[in-house]
């Protein structure tokens, strides 16, 4: 592959799927053909109008003119031109859609405004890892509205239709790191739904080795519950920042506080309060958040115990210490978990952009539960797929 | 209807001198070109209104062949004799219609308003008994799948006519008080006109409780007969949670078998389905019930052949597609076509009623009878629309 | 009113009984059944409702300057997009051409005194009204953000006043289907003795054709939005997912009818420019026949196509394909019109003057959309291009470059005989320059920023996409300045603008034979049905400042039959 091919152009970003080349070459003779034809129609019109004007001592004809033969002409050559683009667009469109047999599935779930994204073998992420000259499917499912996973860089788009499950599929040809966009309006945060730099292209090798440390979530409540914060979706709404609304409230400083719901009852902010936002959140909605209709429903999504460390993280927001360690984009590094005092299991209190440092014997216990998670999370997909 | 009124309101008072019929607009050359354009127009109208109900076609299709199971479940909730009964009336109105068509024609004046006056009552003993319908809809929880209450949760009781009803019936009944004080008025004054206007408007809303009354003796007639649907049904859950196929042809079989319901529903019917469920007790009480008893399956199964064809192996269960909300959509559908056809119906019952008025004006003649002609095409069109909601939404199983 | 010549008894009796001021008083013009007078009232209410749809289109220009949010929040944003797409299509863009115009020119051009049912003209004005405050106070009351398409379950689930809107939509639709309909009985009812349908103008063809896709699409529509409302209000489950709908279902119920209402948005624009290219040519129409079947054959294959707006939603590939096939079907009665257009000109008297110029813009910047199309019908290419700038560039080159130009054109050609004012031709042409510059500086970079990925509908942006996004915006306010040096252009003419003469351009349609502005009856005596392209028997008269028939046409010329070809 030339250099020249895959980095970005003019007219395209870069050539990072075997769909770009014949996309783009395709683009290019519709764009050539077409023109022709405009620079034809301008340049007849330009002359008529420069040739014919009226002017003193020129006098058109003003009758009727007919020419059948003009008109069967200008009829079947462009009706020729348009099979042939259509025929075309139909070739490529087939390779769009038909996956090959060898293929690495994943799992996309979109919602309102953020994507997770789980692996063949549990793991849950936000990013997108796939490796290079490797055909991958996706199945995709929306749990709340219309959106669509667009990578310009893959020439690759396809809707989430909430209800159905659609799939795609494509072969990345160049490592990188590319954009994802939501293409398909979805409300508030629409253009903010989109993983900026967050499709990893990588060696097989590189691949492996990150899905091995994305299936392990850390084993300290505190930390799990972090990690959970930053791929379940619930960053997109919630901020770290005390007072900072992005869609929903901020987790900071909540825990033990006591609120107004919509409704104007009091309630606190305890463990049970937790459990019930997230398993049903139109039930208690604050004050001034419109019902919380913006927040999906995580029923069966979630697993007991990742509502208890999604809990004990949010115990752990009340802590001004704390808040400064994880709204600091970096997360939660080892000496900042020691010095918030975290003491016996500081280790495990770290985050998947850490997770390097993570103990492998660790994670065993978690394993079951993320493939539980993932049974539920497809499961009503295949009952609905048609 | 705007539309209607708006495209013979043309006929109003444009007499510009042209010496011909009084009711020839000024824009156009003659009567014929007037007659002509008129009924283009209403011809296209009635392209829209086709259109329009084209719509919702389109999602019954669609939804019947994604959901074929829901839609058997559910259309059995439906009545037939009265979907049979309104069908009639309505033939009937065209019928009269067509005839009244013929009368302004011949310059008949009093056949014209006889023949309007039946189809204004023919069109009000459809509401009538539609109101019925949808009242007893509303009492059982069948409603579109936002509201939908599943049929197999207990306690589904309908006895007598419901308080929806009375509500429903508050506008027909001030007509008729309003329209008897008018007709008396007008016979005490010797007005003949406004006579001939209020007497038939007083039999037409009088007409509505005859409806009224026909659908009340119609639904007790089938809870008599049969026993309520709905009601055995609800009565039959405790067996849909332990095996599906016996339990179906049972359900389905209780509208028909009184031996059926008598045998299972009574002792369940307190209990939440819940509870019923999750009772391993109560499961194998039951199972062993029926298992017990094979003869009694058979014979039931048979008799559910024709009522329901639900009960094939590897398909969802009929408590199965209840609960978990299909049949909403089938209720969705049926009040959005025959809700919106309804509203069609009133909309025809006020254009009838301008005509009435016009009628006895004595305004049609051979020569000037076009807007009869044109009620007298969307009035069938919304008959023809009732002959295909019928077949599908009552008849197909 | 300009001074009338004392020695004209004619004169005097012309002014008096013109339709402007024949009746006075507010409610001489709010019941009026004149289809003049609808049609005026339809012209300001569609250019009230252009102008505020455009300041919105402004402010989304201005807030994508920068990638970040820089004057509105993202809500905002969306809200500005939805109420701008959804006033431009609803409010402008489907009644301005047909309803405005055609209101005015239909019935003249037949020489008629009316439309076929002028109360449901005027009821289909007020319907157009309500629906237009209905929905205005909807959107503005707490801000509509569902795009215009109303796409489910977001419009379902979403806060703000979704049922008012599609309401307002329901009525706005009942508006067009009337309109429609009164059209196509006073076509087919009301031309006069000797106007068979082929020496119809062409403009009445493209209404035709329109008039037959608002009847037969805008029911769809209707009952479309009204379980779009149940939906929302009662969740009878036919669209959304929570209650076993379909959202694909939704969106298959709304382009059955928005697709074809693009053609109801454009095939008037091209009645106009039909006529204007031949009148300013001074050139019979070439290929009559071609281009009247085409504007059939547009609306008839209009109908099947509306499949391409979801080739990424999940339909199954047979279906695809057969949409995509479908979809290339209608370029090709787009492509003969144009030719048909180009080859007008040839030997005639081309005058630029400013309706000739919005027409020859027309042509250069419809060619651009149309060729566009092309991109998008083609299967693999769309799937990278869908709802991308791309797209929004290429309708926009369609519905402004198309519709909104020949609008103008129109509205510029026709404005002598609606107000019976000339106005300044300087300054005509300065618009005409400006909205051509400003148009294409819009909307070209916007192409590349499609294919680059940049998706549609998007408050916040990555900053590689900044560039394009800047030169877009300069073009907007350039193309601003344009429109209101146009609307600068018609006001002033009604100030000071000198006396129209009955036919200022040498039309041969019959309007062009009553006097600017035309009597309340249009015709004192039934005009002289002719060829509407024959342009033979007219001269030019440099007393007036117009055109007079020297030898006036029988009615029994073998008028549009075309000559053999003379080359």
């Amino acid at each position: 592959m030339l250099l020249a091919d895959v980095n970005e152009t003019f007219w395209f970003p870069p050539k990072a799927s075997t769909f770009a080349q014949e996309t783009d070459s395709f683009f290019m003779a519709i764009m050539w053909i077409s023109t022709f034809f405009f620079v034809l129609i301008v340049g007849v019109m330009l002359y008529f109008m420069t040739q014919y004007r009226r002017r003193p001592g020129y006098r058109g004809d003003s009758r009727a003119l007919h020419n059948n033969a003009l008109e069967i002409t200008w009829t079947v050559i462009p009706t020729i031109i348009v099979i042939w683009i259509f025929a075309r667009g139909v070739y490529g469109y087939m390779d769009m859609v038909r996956p090959p047999a060898e293929t690495i599935d994943i799992n996309v779930t979109a919602r309102k405004w953020d994507w997770s994204f789980q692996y063949p073998n549990g793991a849950i992420s936000d990013t997108l890892h796939v490796p290079v000259n490797k055909a991958v499917r996706l199945r995709m499912r929306s749990v709340d509205v219309l959106h669509s996973f667009f990578v310009p860089a893959f020439r690759a788009k396809t809707d989430l239709v909430p209800g159905r499950v659609t799939t795609m599929w494509f072969e990345p040809i160049q490592e990188g790191i590319y954009d994802l966009f939501c293409t398909e309006y979805c409300g508030d945060q629409h253009s903010e739904m989109i993983k900026r730099q967050g499709v990893f292209v990588t060696s097989y090798d590189e691949y492996e080795q990150w899905l091995a440390e994305a299936a392990k979530p850390p084993t300290h409540p505190v930390a799990h519950g972090y990690w959970l914060y930053a791929r379940r979706g619930c960053k997109s709404c919630h901020s770290v920042e005390p007072d900072r609304r992005i869609v929903g409230p901020s987790f900071a400083k909540s825990y033990g506080e006591s609120l107004t719901t919509s409704t104007g009852e009091s309630v606190v902010f305890d463990e049970n309060y937790i459990r019930e936002s997230i398993l049903n959140p139109q039930a208690k909605a604050r004050e001034g958040y419109q019902n919380a209709s913006q927040m999906p429903s995580y029923q069966g999504q979630l697993t007991e115990d990742e509502l208890m460390a999604i809990t004990a993280f949010l115990q752990a927001m009340k802590q001004d210490d704390f808040i400064s360690v994880v709204a600091d984009e970096d997360g939660l590094t080892k000496e900042d978990a020691i010095s918030l005092g975290f003491g016996d299991e500081e280790d495990s209190a770290e985050t998947a952009e850490a997770g390097a440092q993570e103990e492998t014997a660790e994670g065993d216990g978690t394993r079951p539960e993320s493939e539980e998670a993932s049974g539920e999370a497809t499961s009503p997909d295949a009952e609905q797929d048609q | 209807m705007s539309a209607e009124a708006a495209i013979h309101g043309e006929a109003h008072g444009h007499d510009d001198g042209h010496g011909h019929s009084p009711f020839l607009a000024h824009h156009f050359d003659d009567a014929e070109q007037q007659y002509d354009s008129g009924k283009l127009g209403m011809w296209l109208f009635l392209v829209t209104e086709v259109l329009f109900f084209s719509g919702m076609f389109c999602a019954y299709a669609l939804y019947r062949s994604l959901h074929p199971e829901v839609w058997t479940f559910a259309s059995q909730f439906l009545n037939e004799t009265l979907g049979a009964f309104n069908t009639g009336v309505l033939l009937f109105s065209s019928l009269t219609m067509a005839w009244g068509v013929r009368c302004a024609q011949l310059r008949q004046h009093k056949g014209l308003v006889i023949c309007l006056a039946m189809t204004l009552g023919c069109a009000a003993i459809f509401l009538g008994v539609k109101a019925i319908e949808y009242t007893h809809k509303w009492d059982l929880g069948l409603l579109p799948a936002g509201s939908y209450e599943s049929q197999y949760l207990p306690g589904m009781h309908h006895s007598g006519p419901s308080s929806w009803l009375y509500v429903l019936s508050a506008i027909p009944a001030l007509c008729v008080v309003g329209f008897g004080i008018w007709y008396g008025l007008s016979l005490a004054k010797g007005d003949k006109q406004k006579s001939e206007v209020a007497g038939p408007l007083l039999v037409t809303a009088l007409c509505y409780f005859v409806g009224v009354g026909i659908g009340l003796a119609f639904e007790s007639a089938e809870a008599g007969e049969h026993g309520d649907v709905a009601h055995a049904v609800a009565h039959t859950d405790g067996e849909h949670t332990v095996d599906g196929h016996a339990g179906d042809a049972h359900a389905a079989a209780a509208g028909g078998d009184e031996h059926a319901t008598e045998e299972h529903g009574e002792e369940h019917v307190e209990e939440p389905v819940a509870d019923v469920a999750a009772s391993p007790a109560f499961q194998s009480e039951e199972l062993n019930k029926l298992l017990a008893s094979p003869g009694e399956t058979t014979m039931v199964a048979s008799a559910a052949e024709e009522a329901a064809q639900v009960a094939k192996p590897g398909e969802a269960t009929e408590a199965e597609v209840d609960q978990r909300g299909g049949a909403g959509l089938f209720f969705s559908i049926y009040y959005c076509m025959t809700g919106v056809h309804a509203i069609h119906i009133l909309g025809g019952m006020i254009v009838l009623t301008w005509l009435l008025v016009r009628a006895t004006k004595n305004h049609f003649n051979e020569e000037y009878f076009g807007p009869v002609d044109y009620v007298g095409l969307y009035w069938h069109i919304v008959d023809l629309i009732w002959i295909y909601l019928f077949p599908l939404l009552y008849l197909i199983k | 009113m300009s001074a009338v010549p004392a020695d004209s008894a004619r004169a005097q009796q012309e002014e008096r009984e013109n339709f402007l001021v024949f009746s006075k008083g507010f409610l001489s013009w709010a019941l009026t059944l004149d289809h003049k007078r609808i049609g005026l009232m339809y012209l300001i209410g569609v250019m009230s409702a252009f102008f505020l749809a455009g300041i919105l289109a402004l402010l989304i220009r201005l807030e994508l300057m920068t990638p970040t949010n820089t004057y509105m929040n993202n809500q905002t944003y969306n809200q500005i997009f939805t109420l701008h797409g959804a006033i431009m299509v609803f409010l402008f863009i489907i009644p301005s051409v047909p309803a405005a115009l055609g209101n005015f020119l239909v019935p003249i051009m037949l020489g008629a005194k009316d439309v076929a049912f002028p109360r449901l003209n005027l009821c289909s004005f007020y319907l157009w009204v309500s629906g237009a405050i209905f929905f205005l106070a909807a959107m503005f009351y707490t801000g509509l953000d569902t795009g215009w398409t109303f796409y489910t379950p977001y419009s379902t689930t979403t806060q703000g006043p979704v049922v008012a809107a599609t309401l307002g939509v329901f009525i706005l639709g009942f508006s067009s289907i009337f309109t429609g309909l009164n059209f196509i009985v006073t076509i087919n009812t009301m031309r006069p003795p000797g106007m068979s349908w082929f020496k119809m103008p062409l403009f009445l063809w493209a209404t035709y054709a329109t008039s037959i896709i608002q009847v037969l699409a805008t029911p769809v529509l209707g009952i479309t939005v009204l379980l779009l409302a149940a939906e929302r209000l009662m969740h009878i489950g036919i669209f959304d997912p929570e209650y076993n709908g379909d959202p694909v279902t939704y969106q298959h119920f709304f382009w059955f009818y928005s697709h074809p209402a693009v053609y109801i948005m454009i095939l008037p624009g091209m009645g106009i420019i039909s006529e204007l290219m031949s009148v300013h040519s001074h050139k019979s129409i070439f290929g009559y026949r071609f281009i009247a079947y085409s504007s059939i054959a547009i609306a008839l294959f209009g109908f099947l196509v509306w499949g391409h707006h979801m080739f990424t939603s999940g339909m199954a590939d047979v279906t695809t394909i057969i949409f995509s096939a479908l979809t290339f079907t209608v370029s090709i009665p787009s492509a003969i019109k144009v030719f048909n257009w180009l080859a007008t000109m040839y030997k005639g008297t081309v005058q630029l003057n400013t309706p000739m110029l919005y027409a020859l813009s027309f042509i250069f910047l419809f060619t651009i959309g149309g060729l566009t199309g092309l991109w998008l019908g083609a299967l693999s290419t769309d799937r990278v291009l869908h709802d991308t700038y791309f797209v929004v560039a290429h309708f926009h080159y369609v519905m402004v470059g198309g519709t909104l130009v020949g609008f103008l054109g129109g509205v510029f050609h026709w404005w002598p005989k609606m107000t019976g004012k000339m106005f300044s031709e300087l300054w005509g042409k300065v618009s005409c320059a400006l909205v051509f510059i400003g148009f294409n500086l819009t909307f070209l970079p916007q192409f590349v920023l499609g294919s680059r990925g940049m998706p549609r509908r998007y408050a916040q942006y990555v900053p590689e996409f900044q560039e394009l996004h800047v030169i877009s915006s300069i073009g907007a306010f350039i193309l601003g300045i344009g429109l209101f040096v146009a609307l600068g252009v018609v006001i002033h003419s009604l100030m000071r603008g000198r006396k129209a003469p009955p036919n200022p351009w040498g039309g041969a349609t019959l309007e062009w034979q009553c006097s600017s502005p035309p009597p309340y009856y249009n015709f004192a005596t039934p005009p002289r049905v002719n060829d509407p392209y024959d342009y033979t028997p007219l001269e030019y008269r440099d007393a007036e400042r117009g055109w007079e028939y020297v030898h006036p046409p029988t009615t029994d010329t073998p008028a549009t039959e075309p000559e053999p070809a003379r080359t």
